[in-house]
């Protein structure tokens, strides 16, 4: 008789416990960046929102961001960190490709041997991650996860651009995941478009580099082309994820957007047809893009200002360099 | 559809008011988009949008940095509507 295998015991539910945030030390105003790319404070932020970023010190690396995200985050949960079973890094800017940042990260909590790995999928990388710790959760893989998207833009950002750089930040916000009696994530609607590979991300790889072919690396992107895909077509997303999620738009607490650039989250907020009563995370105001950290950093400032928020639903969505997108509808800690 | 240079015009017009607050009046074929009417190319793209779904059009994102004039994007919806 053949042997019968034993699956990993399964959990109805996950949802987020807590969260954590740490952003670069120094609040940047535009009028510091401005020089280089031949602009203005008002120029910047009317066409971002933005009125200063925070970027860090240069011997403070994104790990040093995540850890410290993450401890605040699995403080708050009240668990023991030996109880984590799962920390996922969402991250694009890792100068170092290996050693993972998330097993660097676990050690520093105290989560060893906790299965730890980054994940790259740039602004939506927190959302991929999120879908990936309920799927974990839920199948029975991990009973508590951390997932932790930061970034250190600062390391690749060339002044002299005009399309991205003023818009980048530097920090990492940081959930933690465990098993519910009731749901705490919706259905993930996540994809890829690699047709439009060439919108944004990096302008040349390290070998170029290496071959003295290139500068060093920076981030660049087609503005235009990017903002109607995020608005337009990642609309659609949000729609559909409302809808497999039985959640309509009032009935929403909040709706937190990757936070790519204020016109963005202003259009974007407009297509959904968002009641007055939800509210919007514009975390990007003080804190500039931070690719997937924008998320967690966003929902973190949100109930730090509003309290009174936990428990409700809240709409989040990353997009960004692939083109790949996320989106999931999870209950507030 | 058959559109002719009038109709697109002033359906373009009222376009870059909704966007812009720019008057209807100031919207003539002659102006240049940025230039002129000093709107920025993430407006641009929300009335391109606007543009599509208004005329049954499809403007690919290639197609707009060549929309440098009013003119320009009325010639371009009028020949593919």
């Amino acid at each position: 008789m053949t042997a019968v295998l034993t699956e990993a015991p399964q959990h109805a539910h996950s949802r987020i416990l807590a969260m954590g945030a740490a952003r670069g030390e120094n609040a940047v105003p535009n009028d510091d960046l401005v020089g280089p790319i031949n602009s203005s404070d008002e120029w910047i932020r009317q066409r971002t929102g933005i009125v200063t970023r925070t970027r860090a010190d240069r011997g403070t690396s994104a790990t040093d961001l995540a850890t410290a995200a993450a401890k605040e985050a699995v403080a708050k949960a009240g668990i023991d960190p030996a109880e984590i079973g799962l920390v996922i890094c969402a991250t694009i800017s890792n100068p170092q490709q290996t050693p993972s940042m998330s097993a660097i990260v676990a050690d520093a909590i105290g989560a060893t041997p906790a299965a730890a790995y980054d994940l790259n999928a740039a602004c939506a990388g927190y959302c991929y991650a999120i879908a990936q710790a309920d799927a974990l959760i839920r199948s029975g893989a991990a009973t508590y996860a951390v997932v932790i998207g930061a970034e250190k833009l600062s390391d690749v950002v060339d002044p002299t651009d005009r399309s991205i750089s003023f818009l980048l930040g530097d920090g990492a916000g940081a959930a933690v995941l465990g098993p519910s009696d009731t749901p705490g994530v919706s259905a993930s609607q996540w994809g890829s478009d690699g047709s439009k590979a060439g919108l944004v991300g990096m302008n040349h790889t390290l070998t170029e580099f290496r071959d003295g072919e290139s500068e060093w690396p920076t981030l660049r992107q087609e503005g235009p082309s990017v903002f109607r895909w995020a608005v337009w077509d990642m609309a659609k997303v949000a729609r559909k994820t409302l809808d497999e999620a039985g959640v309509r738009p009032e009935d929403l607490a909040a709706f937190v957007p990757h936070q790519a650039n204020g016109r963005i989250i202003d259009e974007f907020a407009k297509q959904l047809g968002l009641p007055d009563t939800v509210a919007i995370g514009r975390d990007i105001e003080t804190t500039g893009n931070t690719s997937a950290a924008s998320i967690p950093l966003a929902t973190h400032r949100l109930l730090e200002e509003r309290p009174e928020l936990s428990g409700g639903l809240c709409l989040q969505i990353g997009f960004g360099a692939g083109l790949v997108y996320a989106a999931q509808v999870v209950v507030l800690p | 559809m058959a559109l002719n240079t009038d109709e697109v015009l002033a359906g373009l017009a009222e376009l870059i008011t909704d966007e812009t607050g720019i008057d209807a009046g100031e919207v003539a074929l002659e102006k240049s988009f940025t230039d002129d009417l000093d709107i920025d190319s993430i407006s641009m793209m929300t009335i391109v949008v606007n543009a599509e779904e208004k005329f049954g059009v499809t403007i690919p994102d290639e197609e707009v940095k060549n929309l440098k004039t009013v003119k320009d994007a009325v010639d371009f919806i009028t020949s593919n509507a």
